[in-house]
C-alpha cells in the first residue's frame, strides 16, 4: 500500500495521499481551505479563476492547486507573501464590477466571493472608474434566475450541463469583461436537475426563483435529512427557519447522489409545513359515535383495547413514506394475528442524471418501499385492501388517502385527516409526525439504510410513528416478528 | 511594400526566395524550383531520423516561444498506438506580424510540403492547417496548392485540412486552437496534459508555426550543418528568420535576415530608417507582446532569441513595430491595452479583468484624469497579471504596460501633470 500513496507537506502539515490526488483535496486532508471558485468535486477541473494559485518549493511559478496533482515530497505554501498577494489581486479583480449588493442578495451569508474577501481581501478598492458593467437579470428556467452582475465567471453552471447533466444549454457568451453566461436562445434551464447549478454557483449570481428573498442565509438551520421524493435515498439538508422548512438543498454523499439533487427533490418540502394537521389524539366514544380529541392515555388505553380483545386477521396499510422504524414496531403490534402488510408507491416518470452513475430520479416516488418490502409489507395493496374488509383489526399508517372499508376495528395513524378520507371512520386516530419531525430511518432502492434527523417540532401532540407503535408494543409486550 | 522587390543585399533570402514570383505559386512552377525533393527525400528516410536531421539543425518555433523544433517533435509517442495530429499555426493575428501570410501567399506549396514532412516525422495520420480568418487571399491560394498537390498525389500518406479561423486573437494559442478545430469555444486549455500527449481531439498532437515548418524543406535539402552554420552571434539561435517590419520607417515590409542580425542595421540600413527629419523613439522587436525597447535599446540589440533576452525583450513572431519621435506612446500603449482587452477570451480572473482595468486607466491619463498613483496602479495590477494565468495573453498586456511606464515615464507624467493637451478616445 505504501507505494500507492504520496507523502507532502502544506502549510507545515505532513499528509499522505493517494498518488494523483490534487493539491487542493490534499489540502483539505491537512485541515487548510485553499480558497477557490471554479473547482468543485463534483465538476471537471476549469482552472479558470486562478484563486488557488499557492506556492510550491522548487516551483518558479505559482501553481492553482486545483489542477496540480501531488508529488512525493511537495511543499506547499498557502499562505507564503506570494500566494497571499495572488489572491488578493484575484479578490479585487473580481470586485472591480461587482454590485456589492450583498444586503439584498440571497446569496449573503453563504457567499464564497463574501467569505474569501473578508478573509484576505483588500479593505478598499482601487477602481477609481464610475460605471461597473452592467447586464439585467435574465429568467434562465422554471426555477432559476441569473444576475450577470454578480457573476464572477467560474464557469460551475457550464460545466454541470456540459458534463454532468449533459444537456449543454449554457455557455459562456462574448469575451473580455464583457462576457457573460449565456443560454441557447431556444432552451430553457428545465433539464429536471437543472436547480443544481443555483447550489454550484459561489455567488448570488443564479437564484433559486423558489427560495428569492425568503430567508437571509444566518437565520436559518440546517439538518441532515434524506429527500421523500423517490427511492433513490439522496442525501439533503432542509433548512428551516422559524420551525418552517424553507428549502432543501442536496448533501454530499459520494455513493449515493455525490453533490446533486434533482429538481423534484428540491421542491418536495412544502408539505412538510403544511398546517391542517391532527395535532390531538382521537377517539370515538360517547353517545354521538364521533371522533373526539383526547390525550395518549386514552388513545392508547383504547387501541390496546381493541388489539387486546381481537384475534385472527389483521391488515396493515402503510406508506412506504414510514420510517423503518415506524413499520417495523406496526408488524411488532401484530405478532399474535394473522397478518398481512401492503403499501402502495405512486410512480412517475424516471430522470437520470447523465453524468452520474446510478443516479435518477426514480420512478417509484417513495422512499421506503424497500424497507417496508424487507419487513415483509407486500405491494400488493388491492389484496391487502380486500382482506381488509374481513379483518379483525386494520391498522392505516401515514395513507391518508387509503381507501380503506373494514367490518372490525380500525386504527389510523397518521398526519392529515381530510373531510372526506375513508379513515374518518377509525375507532382511533393517532395523530403522528413526518419527516421532518422525526428522526428515523430509510433503505433505499440499493438497500442501504440511511438515516434521518428531525428538523422542527410536531404540532401539537403529534409524535413520531415509532414512538407511539413502540408505546403500543411494549404495553402488549409483543415480540419482534422473525 | 509590394512584390515584386528585389531582395537587400543584407538578406539570406531562404525562406522568401519566391516572395513575388507569381510562378512559384502552382504545383508545376514550385516542382521547376526544386519543390518537393525534399518530402520525397523525407519519405525514404525514417520519421525518427527526420526528427534527428532537425534536432541537429537548432531549428527554434518562430511563433513566438523559440521551442526547439525537433524537441518538440521527439515528445510525440514513440510506439504509435493511437492517431497522431500534426496542426500548423497559421492564425497569425500578433499586432505587426505578417510574415506567415507571405510565405502562404508566396509559396503555398513550400508550406504543404513542409506539412507533409512533419506529418511524416511524428507520424501523423492527419494535419490541420488553422488559417487566420481574415486571409482571404492566402486561403484562396492555399486552397489551390492544396487541391493541385492532391491531384498529383505527392503529400504521402498524410491528409491535410485547411481550417479557417474566425477572427479571434486568442485562436493563435496552441491549445485555443485546437479546441477551435474541434468546434469548441476558443479557450486555452490548462496543461498538463500537453498537447504530445493528448491535443487535438484528445490525441497526441504537434503544433509548429507556418515559419518553422517552412525551414525545414530546405534543412533537408541542404543538411542541417548548413542551417547550424547560419548564426552570427549565440550558436542557440540558428537559420533565418523573416521580420516584419511596420511603423515610422521608410521602407516596411519582410525582411530575411541570420541570426543574430543587428537590429539596427535591418532598421537603418534594410528599411532606410525613420523618416526624414525624425528620429527613432522605440521598437517592439517581436509583436506587440513583447517588452518596448527605447532608442539606445533598439540600437544595441542582435536579432535572435538570446540576444533580444539580453536587451530585456523576446523574439517573439518577429513582428516589428517602430515609433518615432512624433509617436505618443502613452497613446500607443493603450491600443495594446484595449486590443488585449478586445480579446481576452475570459477564462481568467487576471486576464478578463485586469486587461480591460488597466485599458480604463489608460483612457482615464490620456484624457487628462489621471492621478499620480495610477501609474504604481498599473504596474501593480501588470504584476498580479504576469504568470498566473493559463496563457500569456495577459502577460503579453502588462509587457509593453511595464516597459512604456518604465522607459517613457515622462510621457505618462506630462499627461496626469496637465502638460500635455488631453487625448479623448473613442
Amino acid at each position: 500500500m505504501a507505494d500507492e500513496l504520496t507523502n507532502l507537506t502544506i502549510d507545515g502539515v505532513s499528509v499522505s495521499v493517494p498518488n494523483g490526488t490534487l493539491v487542493i483535496e490534499a489540502a483539505k486532508q491537512a485541515g487548510v481551505l485553499v480558497p477557490h471558485y471554479c473547482y468543485h468535486p463534483g465538476l471537471p477541473v476549469a482552472g479558470v479563476c486562478r484563486m488557488c494559485l499557492v506556492e510550491i518549493e522548487k516551483t518558479p511559478k505559482l501553481q492553482i492547486a486545483c489542477a496540480t496533482p501531488v508529488a512525493e515530497g511537495m511543499v506547499v505554501k498557502t499562505q507564503s507573501a506570494s500566494a497571499k498577494d495572488a489572491r488578493q489581486g484575484v479578490l479585487e479583480l473580481l470586485l472591480i464590477n461587482h454590485p456589492l449588493d450583498c444586503p439584498i442578495c440571497d446569496q449573503a451569508g453563504e457567499c464564497e466571493l463574501q467569505d474569501f474577501v473578508f478573509q484576505e481581501g483588500r479593505s478598499g478598492t482601487r477602481y477609481a472608474e464610475y460605471a461597473k458593467r452592467f447586464n439585467p437579470v435574465e429568467d434562465f428556467g422554471p426555477d432559476v434566475l441569473y444576475v450577470p452582475n454578480r457573476c464572477i465567471l467560474c464557469t460551475r453552471c457550464v460545466r454541470f450541463m456540459d458534463d454532468v447533466a449533459q444537456e449543454p444549454v449554457l455557455n459562456v457568451s462574448e469575451r473580455g469583461d464583457r462576457a457573460y453566461i449565456g443560454i441557447h436562445p431556444e432552451a430553457r434551464l428545465d433539464h429536471p436537475w437543472a436547480g443544481n447549478v443555483v447550489d454550484l454557483c459561489p455567488v448570488g449570481s443564479l437564484l433559486s426563483k423558489d427560495f428569492l428573498h425568503k430567508a437571509r442565509a444566518w437565520e436559518l438551520d440546517k439538518t441532515a435529512s434524506i429527500c421523500t421524493g423517490c427511492s433513490q435515498g439522496c442525501n439533503v439538508t432542509l433548512d428551516t427557519r422559524d420551525e418552517v422548512v424553507v428549502r432543501v438543498r442536496p448533501r454530499p454523499n459520494l455513493d449515493v447522489n455525490r453533490y446533486f439533487i434533482c429538481d423534484h427533490g428540491r421542491a418536495n418540502y412544502r408539505w412538510m409545513n403544511r398546517g391542517d394537521r391532527i395535532e390531538a389524539p382521537l377517539v370515538r366514544r360517547g353517545g354521538d359515535g364521533e371522533l373526539h380529541a383526547t390525550d395518549w392515555d386514552e388513545a392508547f388505553a383504547h387501541v390496546l383495547g381493541i388489539l387486546r380483545g381481537a384475534s385472527g386477521k389483521a391488515v396493515a396499510l402503510v406508506s412506504p413514506g414510514a420510517s423503518t422504524e415506524a413499520l417495523s414496531l406496526a408488524r411488532r403490534l401484530f405478532s399474535g394475528f394473522e397478518w398481512t402488510g401492503a403499501f402502495q408507491v405512486v410512480m412517475g416518470e424516471e430522470a437520470p442524471l447523465a453524468g452520474v452513475p446510478n443516479l435518477a430520479l426514480r420512478a417509484e416516488r417513495a422512499p421506503n418501499a424497500k424497507g417496508a418490502e424487507g419487513l415483509g409489507y407486500t405491494r400488493d395493496y388491492a389484496a391487502a385492501l380486500a382482506a381488509a374488509e374481513t379483518a379483525a383489526v386494520v391498522l392505516v399508517l401515514d395513507d391518508p388517502d387509503c381507501a380503506v372499508k373494514t367490518a372490525g376495528a380500525l386504527i389510523y395513524a397518521g398526519t392529515i385527516l381530510g373531510p372526506d378520507a375513508a379513515c374518518r371512520a377509525a375507532d382511533v386516530v393517532l395523530p403522528i409526525a413526518n419527516v421532518a419531525e422525526e428522526d428515523g430511518t430509510f433503505v433505499n432502492r440499493d438497500g442501504r439504510e440511511q438515516r434521518y434527523f428531525q428538523a422542527k417540532p410536531a404540532p401539537g401532540m403529534a409524535r413520531p410513528a415509532a414512538w407511539v407503535l413502540g408505546e403500543l408494543a411494549a404495553a402488549l409486550g409483543a415480540h419482534e416478528v422473525a | 511594400m509590394g512584390y515584386p522587390h528585389k531582395p537587400h543585399p543584407q538578406e539570406t533570402v531562404v525562406l522568401s526566395q519566391y516572395f513575388g514570383d507569381p510562378e512559384a505559386r502552382t504545383y508545376q512552377g514550385w516542382v521547376k524550383r526544386g519543390g518537393y525533393e525534399a518530402l520525397a527525400q523525407a519519405l525514404t528516410m525514417e520519421p525518427a531520423a527526420v526528427t534527428e536531421v532537425v534536432k541537429e539543425s537548432g531549428l527554434r518555433g518562430r511563433g513566438g516561444a523559440g521551442f526547439p523544433t525537433g524537441l518538440k517533435w521527439s515528445f510525440m509517442p514513440k510506439e504509435k498506438k493511437k492517431v497522431h495530429y500534426l496542426c500548423v499555426n497559421a492564425d497569425e493575428s500578433e499586432p505587426g506580424t505578417f510574415k506567415d501570410r507571405e510565405i502562404m501567399r508566396w509559396t503555398p506549396h513550400a508550406l504543404l510540403e513542409a506539412t507533409a514532412i512533419a506529418a511524416h516525422a511524428i507520424q501523423a495520420e492527419v494535419a490541420y492547417i488553422y488559417i487566420r480568418g481574415e486571409f482571404t487571399e492566402p486561403w484562396a491560394i492555399m486552397e489551390k496548392a492544396l487541391a493541385e498537390a492532391n491531384a498529383a498525389r505527392v503529400l504521402g500518406k498524410v491528409t491535410i485540412h485547411l481550417h479557417r479561423g474566425a477572427g479571434a486573437y486568442i485562436c493563435g494559442e496552441e491549445t485555443a486552437l485546437m479546441n477551435s478545430i474541434e468546434g469548441k469555444r476558443g479557450n486555452p486549455r490548462i496543461r498538463p496534459p500537453f498537447p504530445a500527449a493528448a491535443g487535438l481531439f484528445g490525441l497526441p498532437t504537434t503544433i509548429n508555426n507556418v515559419e518553422t515548418l517552412a525551414a525545414v524543406p530546405h534543412i533537408l535539402k541542404r543538411g542541417a550543418a548548413w542551417y547550424k552554420a547560419l548564426c552570427l552571434s549565440n550558436p542557440k539561435s540558428t537559420g533565418t528568420k523573416l521580420f516584419s517590419v511596420c511603423g515610422h520607417v521608410q521602407r516596411p515590409g519582410n525582411y530575411e535576415v541570420t541570426m543574430g542580425f543587428p537590429l539596427k542595421d535591418l532598421l537603418y540600413d534594410m528599411c532606410g530608417g525613420v523618416p526624414a527629419g525624425r528620429t527613432l523613439k522605440a521598437c517592439i522587436p517581436g509583436g506587440s507582446s513583447v517588452p518596448i525597447l527605447n532608442r539606445e535599446e533598439t540600437e544595441r540589440t542582435l536579432l535572435d532569441y538570446e540576444g533580444c533576452v539580453a536587451a530585456g525583450t523576446m523574439l517573439g513572431s518577429g513582428g516589428m513595430i517602430v515609433f518615432d519621435d512624433s509617436a505618443d506612446m502613452v497613446y500607443q500603449i493603450m491600443r495594446l491595452a484595449r486590443f488585449y482587452a478586445h480579446e481576452s477570451c475570459a477564462q481568467c480572473t487576471q486576464c478578463r479583468e485586469g486587461t480591460a482595468w488597466t485599458t480604463k486607466i489608460l483612457e482615464r491619463i490620456l484624457a487628462g484624469q489621471g492621478k499620480t498613483q495610477d501609474l504604481d496602479l498599473l504596474l501593480d495590477l501588470s504584476e498580479n497579471m504576469t504568470g498566473k494565468t493559463i496563457c500569456v495573453l495577459s502577460d503579453s498586456c502588462a509587457a509593453p504596460v511595464v516597459s512604456g511606464i518604465k522607459k517613457f515615464k515622462n510621457e505618462f507624467e506630462d499627461y496626469i501633470a496637465g502638460r500635455r493637451k488631453p487625448v479623448m478616445v473613442a
